[in-house]
């Protein structure tokens, strides 16, 4: 609340961001005392825009998502979103005891949408990610790519203007990822959301993104950004997705052997 | 105009690969044949039982046991409920018991619910009586008898005190296993989605415990009806009417084996039959929707 404050006091931004992170930091009480995770980050989100949050093991990329999320607090720096963003993790996360439309409809219902729209609003979110017969199936009659769409039509249903990803692609074999990397730019265009994407795979953060930010590692720092300018529709064997991809990984590989030298 | 097209031909080419993918990675379950199901699920408990009755027929028939006061035979004890059957008393007995148990255990339910759930979430009320709780588990309820009696008298109140006694643990202890066995992701999507407080309790954490919640229903009845039945026995009273305990009480007071036989039989058939048609399906059902059941 106190980051909503000082940016309205602040006043003087003509353009409201989808997220606005300035000069966060974050660290956690370890073994060796305290731990810093963050160092630092200053990001805007557009409106709009895709932005991927690529790094290794330990950058502090999904505890950067959380502090966003608003699920834990900064040490320093402040960070304001235009309204509750949406969350998606890893796991889908849906819950068991419920049908995938059930699922859908307890976001529409905690966000206060009437009884009777509830149903069709479900039913509408779910064509949007093409699972139109699948209202009354259980999450374990699912398979993993269906599970992560219905977790996708949830997260819609918050009707936030921010969508947080937090890899949650990884778990998923290569086919079924790439069918969804379209299905994700497809909604993200229709929608246009802004989305937080987070991942380690260089190639799914320059099919998928506008803007790829690499992170450094313990602590994590933002060491460097690229605008990604090649047009959609985007396939993960196209040259130029390769060519820039090729780029990237050999600067993420140069900050993992920074951590080997000492 | 190029570009439309080809978007429009990309989507529909998606569609198309989505819904092959999801046709094959969907497993279609289908109902076992009823054939199936008896030969491993109906026929071995049958098998079983009807071993135990032919060796027990066959210590009387071959005297090993030769004494009916010590051992009756397996007709003698079924002459008994069909006695008592045919002159109306047995469904007495068991309605009796049954009333009582299922009155306690609706009250155990009342006051377990609620206290499992304080134990669960309030940090100072899990500190001061969790371990308590948990340590009454132990303590066999028979041991609540005397208090019981001394403090109620010999009537009804005194055996609903004995069932709340023994269930209100059990139950108490599902829920908070239950709701400590909260997978933490469930938790941080239902605060993302705004589900937090009472709303998350309600949305949440109750249902994601359900699973634990019904396995400590199912225990606490196994203890409700456990402690009646000592509560019968050791009250046995005639204008309390007679239940199954006090049937067990009086054949010991007649030495009639049979008796004893017949009220043993009853008090394990009821307590079986009523887990049997109860709780066990609840638990299946609880299960089974969750996908946490595995065939077989």
């Amino acid at each position: 609340m106190a980051t909503t404050l000082a940016k309205a006091a602040d006043g003087t931004e003509a353009v409201t961001q989808a997220a606005r992170i300035e000069h966060v930091s974050k660290s956690f009480a370890g073994p060796a005392g305290q731990q810093l995770v963050l160092d630092d980050i200053t990001l805007d989100v557009a409106p709009g825009e895709f932005v991927t949050l690529l790094g290794a093991s330990g950058c502090g990329k999904s505890t950067l998502l959380n502090l966003v999320a608003g699920l834990d607090r900064p040490t320093a720096g402040a960070i304001s979103t235009d309204g509750r963003p949406a969350l998606m993790f890893q796991e889908h996360a849906l819950f068991p005891w419920l049908t995938a439309g059930k699922n859908i409809e307890l976001a529409l219902k905690l966000r206060g949408v009437a009884k009777n729209e509830r149903r069709g609003r479900a039913e509408e979110l779910l064509e949007l990610v093409r699972l139109k017969g699948a209202y009354g199936k259980r999450v374990h009659e699912l398979s993993g790519g269906m599970r992560q769409r219905v977790a996708m039509a949830r997260a819609l249903a918050q009707e936030s203007k921010l969508l947080l990803m937090d890899e949650p692609f990884a778990a998923l074999d290569a086919i079924t990822r790439d069918v969804l990397h379209d299905e994700l730019t497809r909604i993200w265009r229709e929608t246009r959301l802004s989305v937080l994407f987070v991942t380690h795979n260089v190639r799914e953060a320059v099919r998928l993104a506008q803007r790829v930010v690499l992170l450094s590692s313990r602590p994590g720092r933002i060491a460097r950004e690229w605008t990604v300018g090649i047009p959609h529709p985007r396939r993960i064997e196209d040259t130029a997705v390769a060519e820039l991809s090729v780029e990237i990984t050999e600067e993420l590989r140069g900050e993992i052997r920074r951590h080997g030298q000492h | 105009m190029a570009s439309t097209e080809t978007t429009a031909k990309d989507s529909g080419d998606l569609a198309g690969l989505e819904a092959g993918l999801d046709a094959l990675e969907t497993v279609q379950a289908g109902r076992k044949p009823f054939r199936q199901t008896f030969v491993e699920k109906i026929f071995p408990p049958v098998v079983a039982v009807a071993l135990v009755l032919a060796a027990w027929q066959a210590l009387v028939s071959f005297k090993i046991v030769d004494d009916p006061t010590k051992l009756p035979s397996p007709g003698a004890v079924w002459e008994v409920v069909r006695q008592a059957w045919l002159q109306g008393e047995l469904l007495g007995y068991i309605w009796t018991s049954v009333s009582r148990g299922l009155l306690g255990f609706f009250f155990a339910l009342l006051i377990g619910t609620p206290l499992g759930l304080l134990v669960a979430r309030v940090r100072f009320v899990r500190a001061a009586i969790g371990p308590i709780l948990s340590g009454l588990q132990s303590l066999p309820s028979v041991a609540w008898v005397p208090p019981a009696v001394i403090w109620l008298g010999l009537n009804n109140q005194m055996m609903y005190a004995v069932i709340l006694l023994g269930a209100v643990p059990s139950i108490a202890n599902g829920l908070v296993s239950g709701v400590d066995q909260v997978p933490p992701l469930f938790l941080r999507a239902g605060r993302t989605l705004g589900a937090t407080g009472l709303k998350g309790t309600w949305h949440i954490v109750l249902p994601a415990a359900l699973p634990g919640y019904v396995a400590g229903l199912k225990q606490g009845w196994a203890f409700s009806w456990r402690s009646l039945m000592a509560a019968e026995i050791i009250a046995s009273f005639p204008d309390l009417g007679v239940g199954l305990g006090q049937l067990l009480e009086n054949g010991r007071n007649a030495s009639d084996m049979a008796m004893v036989f017949e009220a043993i039989l009853l008090i394990l058939t009821v307590g079986i039959a009523i887990d049997l048609l109860i709780f066990s399906p609840l638990e299946r059902w609880v299960l089974r929707s969750r996908g946490l059941l595995v065939k077989g």
